[in-house]
């Protein structure tokens, strides 16, 4: 019987191995702050936009919510730690803490709406928060700035000691900083019993719930955790850029976000971060040739990528993550 | 006051007739096409070039646009929609609104950004005065046609043929097809006519929301509301719905302007919150 | 003779139908009872109305004396009372290793632990081995659950049900779909259940009833027909005339 043991442990241990291609990523990542000392600002928003999109696959990719107004919490978090450093605490740690619990707050206060009701009344409840909380922020000029931003942030240097310089040196070690540390603890999350639950309501609610797990608790945690992520890549913004625009709770952040995600593959915590570098790419390349028409090229790509593309890229990926090294295994053994 | 009500009614009139399309198409393929506001902007943009361009009169123009988005409804059913009705929820959410965009940014590319302006024939222009309520003739007039077509819509669901094959493939699409029904076929049917009627109700729309290309996104929400508010399985259900939505809009928008838009969003937040299903669904056992 | 699971006047309507017409219902403690009926009976409704799957128009359902009829499903199984599916329902994108441990964890109140590894806690392995050696599922335990076969499956299925430690077992039709090949494993795991788990079986094939079942209970429009030993029921002219006018109608 022991030796049946030792087999599922082994088992439960190797779904949460760390596989080498996450190691290079990870090297990688940090790597490029060498490699391409002139992009630093733009590889700063691409870190962004991938914890926006790892918060997203936190609710999409593991518990099954589609949600149309996820920047309703990328806003709440800009819009906090913007006003919090506005008002006189410049401490970005601070600001951070305070955009993740105010944007949690708000997942939480959202999640019976979410959890209850069918695929359709989640996407007019996600959409209408969103349009709620761009309203407000529209209309509440002289707390937001309105439609003009809100503007005079200053941020202090990073832990007292890395100030922010005109070249996003600081913004992208700070940015990847959060992003793994965070990435880290979803990870943990994902591979823990609770993570384990979220699947199982993803893969069968019926059977989840025949199984002693209690579904509307678990998708409201999670989703109160994904909020805050959110509201962490929105304080990034506010933190980074020392501004905050009213165009980060539009809808095209919202349908922006979860293009990233599906581009990557929801569902491994890596989804994000590999479509938010295609995507800023796509962003990049097309903006040079017809920068007013962009949505346009987007929306193509987005037909063109559900109708087709999506067995491609994903074939792609699964290639190099799981059966290329699946073969150096087998070779070697 | 009266006259707030009466623009209201005028107002969910037309949205009525712009998202009923919608209601039944998502009842019928449980297929959720957020580009429904893009055939509304299709039908408004034909009135636009007919008028302005080739002289046409504007009544004329309204036929016209029914048909030409209803064509377009067939040709983009068949080609795009299609494949995409056994996918789920996700990818036909982000299908749709990569049609949106495409939408969206064509029209500013063909059309200019600037909102359209038409001139109405000079017998709808103006207001009646009937005992002290200004009842304004364009109104009354989208109210008529509306109400006709409305009428028109629950006969034909309800007392006919096509309309009672319809309902049971609403109901259960299996035991439809089981039962001989060509559910695909109707529903080809269905989303031509849907989209021709959104096509109607985007050129009656011009005067009373405006046209400009980001009509689809602007009016996104409101198609949805009328469809999870008024449920997807009658045509009394959205009417109602359309009709609360118009009414609470011109309202709010009058009395507390700062925050007009605000109130419907709320009012469906917590429409939404009490009744998950929407207000008049019916009870599926 | 003490009664662990019981139904007092349990009535479901679906609009004009009375699935469930007033059922009064007892499961002894260590039963081998078997529900049967003909099709369309109500049989699978009442299993879902004692797991709260539905909620009953009227009546109660009681579970180890304590009354369970506004309790949600994830409740009743806390409080011991697990049950299989007419068709598999399972987790397709786990093994059966990540679905016995999920249930496992679950059981021990550990769903909620975010931070914790799975692998870390010593009881959910142990416990999750023990299924996996009793219901013979080792050697496939790492493989994916939508490319088991589906008497395979089943296996799971019940496993997965039995991992949650219940007092109260609910078995919709074990054996259905099932090839002649896999059947006798699965029907000799279901033989060997432990006796002070009470079982509930509905099913069709009376081999399976006759070989298997103590008690018999006999559904028909509803409601409950016959109630009994076997070999007397079996007997019983109004409960063959149920099932032959079933057959004559088919």
């Amino acid at each position: 019987m022991s030796m049946l043991e030792d087999r599922v442990r082994a088992s439960l241990l190797a779904a949460r191995r760390w596989h080498g291609a996450e190691i290079a990523f990870w090297l990688l990542a940090l790597a490029v702050f060498w490699l391409f000392p002139r992009n630093l600002l733009l590889l700063n928003e691409i870190a962004i936009l991938a914890l926006f999109a790892l918060s997203l696959d936190l609710i999409l990719g593991f518990a099954g919510i589609v949600s149309l107004g996820h920047a309703a919490f990328l806003g709440l978090g800009a819009y906090a730690a913007g006003l919090l450093a506005k008002h006189g605490i410049g401490d970005p740690l601070v600001g951070l803490a305070f955009a993740m619990v105010v944007s949690g707050l708000a997942g939480l206060l959202a999640s019976p709406l979410i959890v209850k009701g069918n695929d359709l009344t989640r996407l007019m409840v996600t959409l209408g928060v969103a349009l709620i909380l761009h309203e407000i922020a529209n209309s509440w000029g002289s707390l937001t700035g309105g439609a003009d931003g809100l503007q005079g942030i200053a941020i202090n240097p990073v832990l007292g000691l890395f100030s922010f310089d005109l070249f996003g040196k600081t913004a992208y070690l700070y940015s990847l900083s959060v992003l793994f540390v965070l990435f880290l603890v979803a990870r943990r999350m994902m591979n823990s019993p609770f993570g384990l639950s979220l699947r199982a309501i993803r893969d069968n609610s019926l059977r989840a719930a025949a199984s002693g797990v209690p579904p509307s608790q678990r998708l409201a945690l999670i989703y109160t955790i994904a909020a805050s992520y959110a509201g962490a890549a929105g304080a990034l913004i506010a933190q980074t850029s020392q501004f905050v625009s009213l165009d980060v709770l539009d809808f095209h952040r919202s349908a922006d976000v979860m293009l990233v995600l599906i581009i990557g593959g929801p569902g491994y915590l890596y989804g994000g971060m590999i479509g938010a570098i295609v995507f800023k790419f796509l962003q990049d390349t097309i903006s040079a040739f017809t920068p007013q028409y962009w949505m346009f090229w987007i929306g193509l790509f987005l037909v063109l990528f559900v109708l087709r593309g999506r067995t491609l890229i994903h074939g792609g990926v699964k290639l190099i993550m799981f059966r290329l090294p699946a073969r150096v295994r087998g070779k070697r053994s | 006051m009266l006259t707030i009500l009466f623009d209201g009614i005028a107002y969910g009139m037309v949205l009525f007739v712009l998202a009923c399309g919608l209601s039944v198409t998502m009842g019928l393929m449980n297929f959720v096409n957020l580009a429904h506001g893009a055939f509304a902007m299709l039908g408004g943009y034909i009135t636009v070039i007919l008028m302005q361009r080739l002289g046409v009169p504007f009544l004329l123009t309204l036929p016209l646009a029914f048909i030409g988005v209803a064509l377009v409804g067939v040709v983009l059913e068949r080609v795009l929609y299609r494949p995409m009705y056994g996918k789920n929820h996700l990818d036909q959410v982000m299908f749709t609104i990569g049609i949106v965009f495409m939408a969206v940014a064509g029209a500013d590319y063909l059309m200019g950004s600037s909102q359209q302006i038409i001139k109405l024939p000079a017998w709808l222009q103006g207001r009646f005065n009937i005992g002290g309520v200004g009842i304004g003739k364009y109104r009354l007039f989208v109210l008529v046609i509306c109400g006709i077509l409305a009428f028109s819509l629950q006969w034909g669901f309800t007392k006919t043929r096509f309309g009672s094959r319809l309902r049971a493939s609403v109901d259960d699409a299996r035991v439809a097809r089981g039962l001989g029904i060509p559910v695909n076929r109707l529903f080809a049917l269905t989303f031509a006519l849907g989209s021709g009627l959104a096509g109607l109700g985007g050129a009656l729309g011009i005067e009373l929301m405006g046209l400009d290309p980001s009509f689809p996104l602007k009016f996104m929400i409101y198609f949805l509301v009328v469809v999870t508010v008024g449920g997807t399985s009658t045509i009394t259900g959205p009417f109602f719905a359309a009709m609360l939505l118009g009414v609470a809009d011109v309202a709010g928008k009058y009395f507390v302007p700062e925050i007009g838009a605000f109130i419907i969003y709320v009012l469906m937040v917590i429409l939404l919150i009490v009744r998950p299903d929407g207000l008049f669904a019916r009870g599926r056992a | 003779m003490s009664a662990v699971l019981q139904t007092n006047a349990l009535v479901k309507t679906f609009g004009g139908i009375m699935a469930t017409d007033r059922i009064d219902f007892t499961l002894e403690k260590g039963a081998r009872h078997a529900l049967i009926g003909p099709n369309g009976a109500g049989k699978t409704t009442f299993v879902n109305l004692l797991t709260g799957v539905l909620q009953p128009t009227s009546g109660t359902v009681v579970l180890n004396g304590e009354d369970i009829t506004q309790l949600s499903r994830e409740s009743r199984v806390k409080r011991g009372m697990a049950r299989t599916f007419q068709i598999n329902q399972l987790f397709s994108t786990m093994t059966p290793l990540a679905m016995i441990a999920l249930v496992t964890s679950e059981r021990l109140g550990y769903g909620v632990r975010a931070f914790s590894k799975l692998d870390h806690d010593r009881r959910v392995i142990e416990e999750t081995a023990a299924i996996l050696a009793q219901f013979r599922l080792e050697d496939i335990m790492d493989n994916s659950i939508a490319s088991l076969p589906y008497g395979k499956q089943r296996q799971v299925e019940i496993a997965a049900a039995f991992a949650a430690q219940p007092s109260v077992l609910l078995l919709d039709e074990p054996a259905a779909g099932v090839p002649e090949a896999e059947r006798r494993e699965l029907l000799n795991i279901v033989g060997s259940l432990p006796s002070d788990v009470s079982v509930l079986l509905i099913e069709h094939d009376m081999d399976i009833i006759f070989r298997f079942a103590t008690r018999i209970t006999v559904l028909v429009n509803g409601r409950v027909l016959a109630d009994g030993d076997p070999t007397i029921i079996a007997r019983d002219p109004a409960v063959r005339a149920a099932y032959l006018g079933e057959v004559s109608h088919a």
